[in-house]
């Protein structure tokens, strides 16, 4: 192609995203879908104004690679190994199962044994673009459904390692070993002999995990400390590149790879900043993905068997949310959330696009198979946001009847009080709450803390509060008072401003992170906030007060006196927030005001000035010169 | 003119006599109710605003409970920390003088419990004669008290007469003038 026909191409895709996907959206299709379409309108059975959506594609499967870096990054090791039950049950039993029921049917009409359990295997995949997109897209992600199609997608980007390595077994004629089509996986394993290629493997891994946890940090942080904000994107984004490629080399999904990445950097102080730096992308290239899949839509075959395309299809999807609902029944979901998560997984996956092409190649499946089969991938992944449609409705109607669910309005005696985040902060804010005989309803995400505090009996609820119809849910709607004590400071500031506005007659409490997250909460109308390690900070300093040797008394007032001052100083301080100079200027200026007049407070080591009371001195000045003139009328001492 | 009511009680909740009078003056015009307990809830009292509050107003009303023959703990403390020399007395201390100082106090024994021969030996005048001394060295025009007697035994009638006895204490004293009115409101029942 010309030089022009990068740009041109960019133009287009940008521009298809842009008119259609605010369309769908506000139609209330999810932006997947939006993009799907706009792929089918300029592709090759549309407009035709797209070069290779192949070579588009490839470019763009690196969103999925960055999104799972994000995946990783919120996290931790600790929170991945609690989901490991899921994560080989659900999972595990998903792709056994969904395999053997498609390979079964593939049998059944009469086509050859291997390529049954190629078709089992790649169609037993889901979509983790398309599912995580729409997951958080309809604020799914952190309910137990979400939990669970994650742990499932989890499992089945470890899959494809083995169905990589063991498709060429299955191969009749003989090609294994032959490039596999454009993916270029494989290649510098192959170089090594057979003992080191594991070898290989754990090398990479341990790679990336103490690479992570002991050589990112310093790098992070020098880079942190230029200040240059775009070098520090630039590091973030080749790391995933980096790791990416290190994958690819050994043979392992670049995927996965990003995902054990992020997970080794979950725990780092960088986490906030990597993903701020890198969300953006993540967001292109998945359109970018998405778009090159609706291209890839082979329109002319669908029209020209479109009934057997439609009923493998339907088929398909009909087998796999079968067995997701019977498992997730299985693994005690109430019949609303194993509703979401058959649905939300039931199409096929991207990864199906590869290994068709990889199969075709070993000639374990026929051409004509593979382009039939890949017509029914692409279709099956266009109606996921028709399905999640589908699935938000059943689940509502299921959910209406059933006893437990983890939406469902609290009881009737509404709470005086809902604390979001029940961490280390929030937990002390309702426990003496809580001891004071208030009603206190509690709305987190950690699904180990929900568990226990309804162990003991408080409502505690499952969920993003930064969603109004969680909070609604949880009872923002009858309590008094809102204490968000979640550990997020964006979130803080998001709640906040929700709540104001959807909840006016709310008294929002709010965590404050620092000084300058106070300013923000001061700004939104909080109606009260408290810095999260100031309380603490001031105990302590008065506990080195009195191991210097002042007194308890005095050494409490120290502390007091001080935090009366800062108090002062941040209300004074916060008119000029918002403008960076002014406030830089005024906070010179008036942080030397403060320093003096707490100097003068705190006078001389002995004497606060608040605590002077029969303080001697000014009375002996006024006596000894009352002395001279009139000694009989000497004021009392 | 204007008046300051500096009240003390750490129990404000539990109180139903100290609720009806601060109800009684709160909100009046010329008069600034001021909540110690709940001002300073750590008895990190600040002194130059209570000095230029005080120093502001004509006349200084104390409201408290009778405990243990005088104020509540943050009332002492008020008076210690805010009373200082060159502010409250001494040569230069004229802050407060010539102004009226009324002690109002809510007492749990009956009138007759008060003065010799009575389980608490002296009068509630008597027993306020720290207050009283006070007030004299800070140049201020003691009056003479106002007291609620056996105030948990009173109904709602007995109370709600003591407590328009009060707005009439605090608004003569707003308004200047001297009270026709006896000093003690003294339920109808015990009168």
């Amino acid at each position: 192609m010309e030089d022009a026909s990068l740009l041109v191409q960019a133009f287009v895709y940008l521009l298809a995203a842009v008119i259609s996907v605010p369309v769908a959206k506000r139609l209330g299709l999810g932006s997947v879908l939006g993009y799907l379409i706009a792929g089918a309108i300029i592709g090759p059975f549309g407009l035709e104004l797209l070069g290779e959506p192949e070579d588009v594609m490839h470019v763009a499967e690196f969103g999925v690679v960055i999104m799972l870096f994000l995946i990783g990054l919120e996290i931790r090791p600790s929170l991945l190994w609690r989901m490991r039950a899921s994560i080989l049950g659900l999972g595990g039993g998903q792709v056994v199962l969904t395999g053997i029921a498609i390979a079964a049917v593939t049998l059944a009409l009469g086509l050859d044994w291997r390529t049954a359990v190629a078709c089992g295997a790649i169609l037993a995949l889901s979509s983790t673009a398309i599912v995580l997109q729409s997951l958080r897209e309809k604020g799914l992600a952190a309910t137990p459904s979400g939990r669970s199609a994650f742990a499932v997608l989890l499992f089945q980007d470890i899959a494809v390692i083995p169905m990589l390595a063991l498709l060429p077994l299955l191969a009749v004629s003989g090609l294994a070993g032959t490039e596999p089509g454009g993916h270029d996986q494989g290649t510098a394993l192959a170089e090594l002999p057979e003992w080191a290629q594991p070898l290989a493997v754990v090398f990479a891994v341990a790679v990336i995990v103490v690479g992570g946890r002991v050589g990112m940090r310093p790098v992070f942080r020098y880079i942190a400390s230029t200040g240059l904000r775009e070098i520090f994107t630039a590091a973030a984004l080749a790391l995933v590149v980096g790791v990416a490629l290190l994958m690819e080399a050994v043979g392992l999904s670049a995927a996965l790879g990003a995902f054990l990445a992020g997970v080794v950097l979950a725990d780092s102080e960088f986490r906030h900043e990597l993903e701020a730096d890198i969300e953006p992308f993540r967001g292109l290239l998945l359109g970018l993905f998405f778009i090159s899949v609706g291209a890839s839509v082979d329109f002319a075959l669908l029209l020209a068997n479109p009934l057997l395309i439609l009923g493998v299809t339907v088929g398909v999807v009909a087998v796999k949310a079968l067995v997701l609902y019977v498992l997730g029944r299985g693994f005690g979901q109430p019949p609303a959330d194993a509703t979401v998560l058959a649905l939300s997984l039931a199409q096929v996956g991207e990864f199906a696009f590869v290994l068709f092409a990889f199969a075709t190649q070993n000639g374990i499946v026929a051409d004509a198979v593979a382009d039939l089969l890949v017509a029914v991938v692409a279709l099956s992944m266009a109606a996921t946001p028709l399905l999640f449609i589908a699935a938000e409705r059943l689940a509502e109607r299921l959910s209406a009847g059933s006893e437990v669910h983890d939406h469902e309005p609290i009881e009737p005696d509404s709470p005086h009080v809902l604390i979001v985040g029940f961490g280390r902060f929030g937990q002390t804010v309702g426990r003496l709450l809580m001891a004071n005989g208030f009603r206190t309803s509690v709305l987190d995400y950690s699904a180990d803390q929900i568990e226990m505090l309804r162990s003991f009996g408080v409502k505690a609820n499952y969920g993003d509060a930064s969603r109004v119809d969680l909070l609604e849910a949880a009872g923002a709607g009858d309590a008094e008072i809102l204490v968000i004590a979640v550990d997020d400071n964006d979130k803080i500031l998001e709640i906040a401003e929700t709540a104001r506005s959807r909840f006016p007659h709310l008294k929002i409490l709010a965590r404050a992170f620092d000084r300058r997250h106070a300013y923000e909460l001061m700004k939104l109308g909080v109606h009260g906030f408290e810095r999260e390690t100031f309380e603490g900070g001031i105990a302590l300093g008065v506990e080195a007060l009195r191991h210097l040797g002042m007194r308890a008394h005095q050494a409490m007032r120290a502390g007091r006196l001080f935090r009366r001052h800062d108090h002062r100083l941040l209300q004074q301080m916060s008119e000029f927030w918002g403008d960076e100079q002014a406030y830089r200027i005024q906070s010179r200026a008036r942080s030397g005001d403060v320093d003096r007049l707490l100097r003068r407070d705190l006078d001389v080591f002995g004497t606060t000035h608040v605590d002077d009371a029969w303080d001697t001195e000014s009375l002996d000045r006024e006596n000894e010169a009352l002395a001279s003139s009139e000694p009989d009328d000497s004021l009392p001492r | 003119m204007s008046v300051i009511v500096l009240f003390a009680h750490p129990a404000y909740q539990r109180s139903r006599a100290n609720r009806a009078l601060v109800e009684a003056v709160r909100g009046l015009a010329g008069v600034t109710f001021h909540d110690l307990y709940e001002t300073y809830p750590d008895f990190m009292i600040d002194v130059e605003r209570e000095q230029a509050l005080i120093a502001a107003h004509d006349a200084l009303v104390f409201q408290h409970p009778f405990y243990w023959y005088s104020a509540p703990a943050h009332m002492k403390e008020w008076l210690d920390l805010v009373l200082t020399h060159g502010f409250a007395y001494g040569l230069e201390g004229t802050a407060i003088k010539g102004k009226p100082w009324l002690n109002a106090v809510t007492a749990g024994g009956r009138p007759a419990s008060y003065g010799a021969g009575g389980y608490n030996l002296y009068t509630i005048p008597e027993l306020l004669r720290p207050f009283e001394a006070t007030a004299h060295l800070c140049g201020c025009v003691w009056q003479d008290p106002f007291v609620v007697f056996a105030s948990h035994l009173l109904d709602d009638a007995a109370l709600a007469q003591c407590a328009e006895a009060y707005r009439d204490r605090v608004v003569a004293l707003r308004d200047g003038v001297q009270p026709a009115a006896p000093s003690q409101a003294v339920p109808a029942s015990e009168a």
